[in-house]
C-alpha cells in the first residue's frame, strides 16, 4: 500500500509566468529596491481586506470586490501587515537584496511547532517540494495577526521568487 | 515539541496553531464494556471513545458489520449503544456523565427490561 | 407563548435574523436541536473571505462567538437541545426537548434556518468506522479537540475538502492526499494553493473504489475515472490511511420545508431541492421565511445578510419598522447579497436565486 498519494494536477500552483501577468507584480527594478509586496491571487472571488489593512494603501481592489487585487509598488514600504489578514494565505512580501547573497521571503505560517530564529530548514517551492536551505531570521506573531504567523526566511538569491514555504 | 508526540497513544489534540486548547477541564471516567476509560466533562460519548482509540460502537443485526461515527451531529444514527440501560442511544450528541455506563450494541438492543 | 417570530436553528442566518429583528422591538425566540449554538460556525478555523462587512479576514469560529455575545446583549431567547419537528397550518411549532418530552409554541411568523445537510458517496467499505463526513472531522477537531485519525485521505476537492484537509494537518494528522472526481479542483485555487505548499498531494479525476480494513479503515483503494466518471480498469492503487473523510457537497437541511407544504424547487447549483421564496426571504407557505444554507448552500457571508433581510422584512411586516426605513435597508442587504454572488464562483447561484424569485411571483 502506498504510504501517500501523488499530484495529477496543477491546482493550487501559479506559474512564474502567470504571476508576472497580475496586477501589481514588481518590475525587475521595483525588487532591487527595499522589501516589496507579492499578491499571489488569480481568481474573482469577492474579497478585500488586503485593501482594508494596507497603511499606505497601496493596495487596490474597489468595486466590484471580486477585482484582483493591484499594486502601487512605490507606495508598498514592505511592512507585511497583509501577509497575515488575506484569508487565502497568499501574499508574501520580498526582500531580494537582503543582503550581497540572500533573499529575504516573508510568508505566513499556521502550523505547530512554530519556527524559530536561527534555525535551518528547508525552503520549499509553491509544490511544497524542498529546493534550498533557509534560515529563519525573524517570526512575527501577536494578537493582531490573529495567530497566523509571519515568518521571515532567507535564502540564495537565486530562489527570490520560487521560495514560499518551508519544512523542518 | 511535534503534536504527535505531545499526542502520545490518545488521539487528544493537547496543542493547536489557532484554537485555544483548554488544560483545565474537568476528568470524568466513563465505563466502556467494563473498562474505565477517561473523559471530560462537557464532551460527548463519541468522542471521548474516538480519542481513546475505540472506533467500533456495534454490530449491525443481520450482517454483524461494525459501526461507529458517521456524520457526528445526531443524524444518521450510526454511532448508537447502550447508555445507562438505555439501548440506540446516539453517542455523538450526549454528553458523558461520570459513572456512565456505555456498552456496545449487537444488533437492535432490547428495551423489555425498561418497563419491568 | 405566543412568539411574534420563531427562528429554527441558531447558525450564522438564525442569529443574524434574531439580532435584527429584536433590534426593532420584535419578540423573538430562536429554537436550536445543537446544545451548542452558532451552527457551522464554530468548526471553521479559517479566516473568511468578503468585505470588511461581512467580517472578512475574521476565523469563522470569532464571527461565531461575536454573533453569541450580540444575541445575548439582545436578551434573545435562546431554547437548545430542542429539536422541531413540525410546523403545522396555523404555525404552531411543535418541538421535542432532548430530556424533557414534547412541547409546542404558537408563532406569528417562522424563520426556517436549518442550514445544510452533508451529502455521501456510497462506495464498499462506506461504512466502516473511520469514514466520515468532512463536518464530522471537523466537529472532532474544533469542538471537542480529538484527532480524527493519524493518516487521512480526503475524497473532493471542493471549498470543504481542501479546508478539512488543512485543518486535519493544523490538528497534527498526516494528510495523505485529496481525490477528485472531477479533472479540476473545484474550490478556490488558493484554498489548494495553501495545501500543496504543505506537500499534500491532489489527486484529480480519481474517486474511490473501496474502503478496506477490519473492522475499521486501515486503507483505501482509488481509481482514476475518465470523463464520464467511468472507473479506468487497472489504474487501481491501495493507499494506506485510518480516516476517510468525504466532503462530496452540501444539500439544504429542508425536511421542516417539505413537512410544512413550501413549494420547493430542484436547484443544482444551489445543492439541490430549495425553498421558493421572494425577495424577502418568504416562502409559497404565508408567514413563512427561510434564510442560510437551508434556501440555497452559499456561504456564511450570504447566510447572515439573508438572515437580516428576513429578520427586517419580518419587523417591517409586523409594523414595528417603518416602510421607509425598511425599504432602504432591504435595497442595502440585496445590494451586499449580489456583490457576494458576483464572479466565477458566485454566478450559477446568483442566476439559480433570480430564479427562484422569478418562481414565486407566478
Amino acid at each position: 500500500m502506498l504510504d501517500k498519494l501523488f499530484n495529477t494536477s496543477n491546482d493550487g500552483i501559479l506559474s512564474i509566468k502567470r504571476i508576472k501577468q497580475l496586477l501589481g507584480y514588481p518590475g525587475t527594478e521595483r525588487f532591487e529596491k527595499n522589501p516589496v509586496v507579492v499578491i499571489e491571487c488569480d481568481q474573482d472571488i469577492p474579497c478585500n481586506p488586503c485593501e482594508d489593512i494596507c497603511p499606505e494603501r497601496a493596495i487596490a481592489v474597489g468595486t466590484p470586490i471580486t477585482n484582483l487585487p493591484s499594486v502601487d509598488t512605490n507606495k508598498c514600504n514592505g511592512c507585511t501587515m497583509c501577509i497575515s489578514i488575506c484569508p487565502g494565505l497568499c501574499i508574501f512580501v520580498v526582500h531580494k537584496n537582503y543582503n550581497s547573497t540572500e533573499s529575504l521571503v516573508y510568508l505566513p505560517y499556521e502550523m505547530l511547532p512554530l519556527p524559530e530564529k536561527g534555525m535551518i530548514v528547508e525552503g520549499c517551492d509553491r509544490k511544497g517540494e524542498p529546493v534550498c536551505k533557509a534560515r529563519i531570521e525573524r517570526v512575527i506573531k501577536g494578537k493582531k495577526l490573529q495567530k497566523t504567523a509571519v515568518v521571515a526566511v532567507a535564502i540564495p538569491k537565486e530562489y527570490f521568487e520560487i521560495v514560499r514555504a518551508i519544512r523542518f | 515539541m511535534k503534536q504527535k508526540e505531545a499526542r502520545g497513544i490518545e488521539m487528544r489534540i493537547l496543542e493547536h496553531p489557532i484554537l485555544d486548547i483548554s488544560k483545565d477541564r474537568k476528568k470524568v471516567t466513563i465505563i466502556v464494556d467494563g473498562k474505565n476509560v477517561d473523559a471530560f466533562e462537557g464532551e460527548t460519548i463519541a468522542s471521548a471513545l474516538y480519542a481513546s482509540g475505540i472506533k467500533v460502537h456495534r454490530t449491525t443485526a443481520k450482517f454483524k458489520e461494525p459501526r461507529g461515527v458517521f456524520c457526528n451531529k445526531g443524524r444518521c444514527t450510526d454511532c448508537i449503544m447502550k447508555v445507562d440501560g438505555c439501548p440506540n442511544v446516539r453517542t455523538c450528541n450526549t454528553m458523558v456523565r461520570d459513572g456512565m455506563i456505555v456498552e456496545s450494541l449487537e444488533g437492535r438492543g432490547e428495551w423489555e427490561h425498561l418497563y419491568e | 407563548m405566543n412568539n411574534e417570530l420563531v427562528i429554527i436553528g441558531a447558525g450564522p442566518s438564525g442569529l443574524s435574523a434574531a439580532i435584527e429583528a429584536s433590534r426593532y422591538g420584535v419578540k423573538v425566540l430562536v429554537i436550536d436541536e445543537n446544545d451548542r449554538p452558532g451552527g457551522q460556525l464554530f468548526l471553521q478555523t479559517h479566516k473568511f473571505f468578503g468585505s470588511r462587512h461581512h467580517s472578512a479576514g475574521v476565523r469563522g469560529f470569532q464571527i461565531g462567538y461575536n454573533l453569541l455575545k450580540e444575541a445575548e446583549d439582545q436578551g434573545i431567547e435562546l431554547l437548545l437541545g430542542t429539536t422541531v419537528w413540525g410546523i403545522f397550518p396555523d404555525l404552531k411549532v411543535a418541538f421535542s426537548r432532548n430530556t424533557n418530552g414534547n412541547d409546542s409554541v404558537d408563532a406569528k411568523n417562522i424563520l426556517i434556518a436549518t442550514g445544510a445537510l452533508e451529502k455521501a458517496i456510497f462506495f464498499k467499505g462506506w461504512t466502516k468506522p473511520g469514514v466520515m463526513g468532512a463536518g464530522a472531522a471537523q466537529n472532532m477537531m474544533h469542538v471537542y479537540w480529538v484527532l480524527p485519525g493519524e493518516k487521512a485521505l480526503i475524497v473532493g476537492a471542493g471549498n470543504v475538502g481542501l479546508i478539512v484537509a488543512y485543518q486535519l494537518a493544523q490538528a497534527g494528522a498526516d494528510v495523505i492526499g485529496v481525490i477528485e472526481m472531477l479533472p479540476r479542483v473545484q474550490g478556490y485555487q488558493v484554498h489548494a494553493g495553501k495545501i500543496r505548499r504543505l506537500g499534500i498531494p491532489i489527486l484529480t479525476s480519481s474517486t474511490i473504489q473501496e474502503a478496506l480494513g477490519d473492522p475499521a479503515v486501515e486503507g483505501a483503494r482509488i481509481v482514476r475515472v475518465d470523463e464520464q466518471g467511468k472507473p479506468v480498469q487497472g489504474s487501481e492503487l491501495e493507499v494506506a490511511c485510518d480516516l476517510i473523510c468525504l466532503a462530496v457537497g452540501l444539500k439544504p437541511f429542508d425536511e421542516l420545508c417539505w413537512s410544512s407544504g413550501i413549494d420547493m424547487k430542484y436547484m443544482e447549483s444551489l445543492g439541490g431541492y430549495v425553498p421558493i421564496h421572494n425577495e424577502s426571504m418568504e416562502t409559497t407557505k404565508p408567514s413563512v421565511y427561510v434564510a442560510g444554507d437551508v434556501a440555497g448552500v452559499e456561504e456564511a457571508n450570504t447566510a447572515m445578510e439573508e438572515g437580516r433581510l428576513a429578520g427586517i422584512a419580518i419587523a417591517q411586516k409586523l409594523e414595528k419598522l417603518p416602510d421607509k426605513e425598511a425599504d432602504q435597508l432591504k435595497t442595502e442587504i440585496r445590494q451586499r447579497l449580489e456583490h457576494l454572488r458576483l464572479g466565477t464562483f458566485g454566478e450559477e447561484r446568483a442566476k439559480a436565486k433570480e430564479m427562484l424569485v422569478k418562481l414565486n411571483s407566478k
